[in-house]
């Protein structure tokens, strides 16, 4: 595979600053008159295509090829934990029905746990071709390197082309155990999927920490792992079933006891903004805490849901469930309004499907702007108390 | 106990932008810092250190100046850091990131290793678990609490969406810790002048037992960036600028579109 390689007989200083000013990693070193290239590189190649004239040259590695026509199908991780099941895992099987469209390929379910049927069921409803159970009373939720062994044994043995696995804490915590055992490649927090012909998976989603998004291929490797969070797809309806389930009742996995539940508690349910009807959310505008009250009038009048931004939550004014992103939660509203929030690119990506968005925001030019149906342009300690005399004026608010 | 953290470097301001003309990615600034949620970890094996005497070693893997973080992680508390630095480790993903260091990791000897949740730059989480599976020990992610149930058992809470865990892992083994789980300590100056004197040895790819390089960097990424592009705007809106009394026009919207009833 490829690697960058510098022409040293080609660089001068002119030349040095030339990269150093292009590449956004800070890659470049230039010591004793040697430019080299250090490990802060992402390949992102922008020196060879932007860069001056055959100074950085990418030299193409025979790519390792395997047979893709051997590998087929693709498999949703169902989570359960005692009685309850992840919705995730139905919109993504939803997806998978998507990906497989005009093909052969099968949508496998996977349950693992001491109680399958129900969840087994459930799948089938929402349109797999086969369910494979794991059942056996030995199998714990919290021994992720059992689990791995189940999963591993699973890909290798059914040539799996594709595991999806929801985004939750849990299947962000197993899939990587799964990736490393089969070393294979995992995108985590995937926005958007799509399937060449080939049955590469094309997984897309926020790159670099910042407003840009990577398509991110496995060009060479099966199974093809993905993580996705919550609500990011919708769920199929169920309907009549058309697969079939096959039980595995015998203990599969070596136990390890390595990891014991020593005791747990269910947490009370805050409201959950990712089913709210109406959400305000708030931004890093807001420069104290007690300027969130601000907001209260209009959240009375519309009876709607606070959410925030992550430098909030870092800032400690609200609940981690109330982050509104992919490191928070995906939010599907009839009304969004969004004040002094100007929208980076993994907070869109949590919003994309509200209905109406409405966005205050001193800057027109925000991306938040640009996906907003109206953008009210001005400082929210400006807007904000106008605001709230004409609720109060309307009899919007109980004084 | 031998306790290691992992920690990174990434930029200081996510403000990362493509010229919509020529592709090409603008930084806002070249500027770094530590992984936030590294401190969370850092502090973790530092309260345990103060509870067992613990030793503990802080790594990280990036260019020669990801040095900085390691000096931070000194003044903070650590007793001894290595970088792990090599044009050769370029353009890894998660797995050959997670490979090279649990080369290292394994080379150094643990108990613990310490992770923070995930980082800022790539936001996968990923990291962490994947080194444990590499170096065959148990992990948990996302821990609240951490303590010594004895010399061979850590017991451990965890906090997510639904439910609130008490568990005992066994030793070896490797932790990444949430965010909040303690108040991460500062760099102090009294330890700046008392660590003055620690080398920071950095390790290459020499430095590993696995020296085949076809492992490490790009070549041993499975995933592979095929590009990179700015998301998709949609211009559907309408931008109210200039206003007189923008909170007004505000009202007005609110009830022109029947979210409130206007009197």
């Amino acid at each position: 595979m490829a690697y960058i390689k510098i022409r040293q007989e080609k660089v001068d200083k002119k030349t040095v600053e030339e990269l150093k000013e292009i590449c956004p990693f800070d890659a470049f070193d230039y010591i004793d008159a040697y430019l080299s290239i250090n490990a802060a590189c992402k390949m992102c190649k922008l020196c060879v295509q932007k860069g001056p004239e055959g100074v950085c040259e990418l030299i193409e590695g025979t790519p390792a090829s395997i047979d893709k026509g051997a590998y087929r199908g693709i498999a949703v991780f169902i989570e359960t934990r005692n009685d309850t099941i992840h919705p995730v895992g139905w919109e993504l099987i939803g997806k998978a029905r998507e990906l497989v469209a005009d093909t052969t390929n099968p949508v496998h379910a996977l349950i693992i746990g001491p109680s399958t049927a129900r969840a087994a069921e459930l799948a089938l409803a929402y349109g797999v071709d086969k369910v494979t159970a794991y059942e056996h009373e030995d199998y714990r939720y919290h021994d992720l390197e059992r689990i791995t062994d189940i999963v591993a044994d699973f890909c290798k043995r059914t040539r799996l082309n594709v595991l999806l696995i929801g985004g939750t804490p849990y299947g962000r915590s197993l899939a990587p155990r799964i990736a490393a055992r089969l070393k294979t490649g995992l995108t985590a927090d995937c926005t958007k999927l799509e399937m060449t012909d080939e049955g590469d998976l094309v997984q897309i989603r926020p790159a670099f920490g910042g407003n840009i998004m990577a398509r991110i291929v496995t060009p060479a490797h099966r199974p093809q792992l993905a993580t996705i969070r919550h609500k990011m797809f919708n769920a199929p309806a169920p309907a009549t079933p058309f697969g079939v389930i096959d039980r595995l009742s015998e203990a599969a996995g070596k136990q390890r006891d390595r990891v014991r539940l020593v005791s747990t508690r269910v947490r009370p349910q805050v409201d959950d903004i990712a089913d709210a009807e109406t959400i305000i959310a708030l931004g890093r505008a807001f420069k104290k805490k007690k300027d969130l009250a601000l907001v209260e009038p209009l959240r009375k009048a519309l009876s709607a849901e606070l959410a925030c931004t992550r430098p909030l939550i870092e800032n400690g004014w609200f609940d981690a469930r109330r982050q509104i992103g992919l490191s928070g939660r995906t939010v599907k509203p009839k009304l969004l309004v969004n004040i002094g929030i100007s929208g980076a690119v993994q907070y869109i990506e949590g919003i994309r499907d509200a209905e109406c968005i409405l966005t205050v925001n001193t800057d027109p030019e925000c991306a938040l702007a640009s996906i907003s149906h109206h953008t009210i342009v001005g400082d929210l300690y400006d807007v904000l108390p106008t605001l709230n005399d004409h609720l109060k004026k309307n009899g919007r608010v109980p004084s | 106990m031998k306790i290691l953290t992992c920690i990174k470097q990434v930029p200081a301001s996510s403000n990362v932008d493509v010229d919509p003309e020529t592709g090409v990615l603008i930084r806002d600034g070249k500027n770094v810092k530590m992984n936030p949620y590294d401190l969370y970890a850092l502090e973790t094996a530092y309260l345990l250190k103060a509870r067992s005497g613990a030793h503990v070693h802080t790594v990280t893997m990036g260019p020669p100046s990801a040095a900085d973080v390691l000096r931070e992680a000194l003044m903070m508390g650590s007793d001894g850091a290595t970088l792990l630095s090599d044009p050769r480790f370029a353009g890894a993903d998660v797995l050959a990131t997670a490979y090279a260091l649990s080369q290292m990791l394994r080379r150094i000897g643990f108990d613990l290793i310490i992770c923070g949740k995930q980082t800022t730059d790539g936001d996968t989480a990923q990291v962490g678990p994947e080194i444990a599976e590499f170096l065959d020990v148990p992990h948990v992610s996302y821990v609240r609490d951490v303590d010594l149930r004895d010399d061979k058992t850590l017991r451990i809470r965890t906090v997510d969406d639904r439910h609130e865990d008490v568990l005992d892992i066994k030793l070896p083994c490797l932790i990444t810790v949430d965010k909040d789980a303690n108040t991460p300590r500062l760099p102090s100056f009294k330890r700046k002048r008392s660590t003055r004197d620690i080398r920071i040895e950095t390790w290459t790819l020499d430095d590993l037992s696995d020296k085949e390089a076809t492992h490490y960097g790009l070549r041993g990424s499975p995933t592979q960036v095929e590009s990179i592009f700015p998301p998709e705007r949609q211009a559907t809106g309408r931008i109210h600028s200039n206003l007189e009394n923008p909170g007004k026009t505000l009202f007005d919207i609110l009830v022109e579109q029947k979210w409130l009833r206007g009197d």
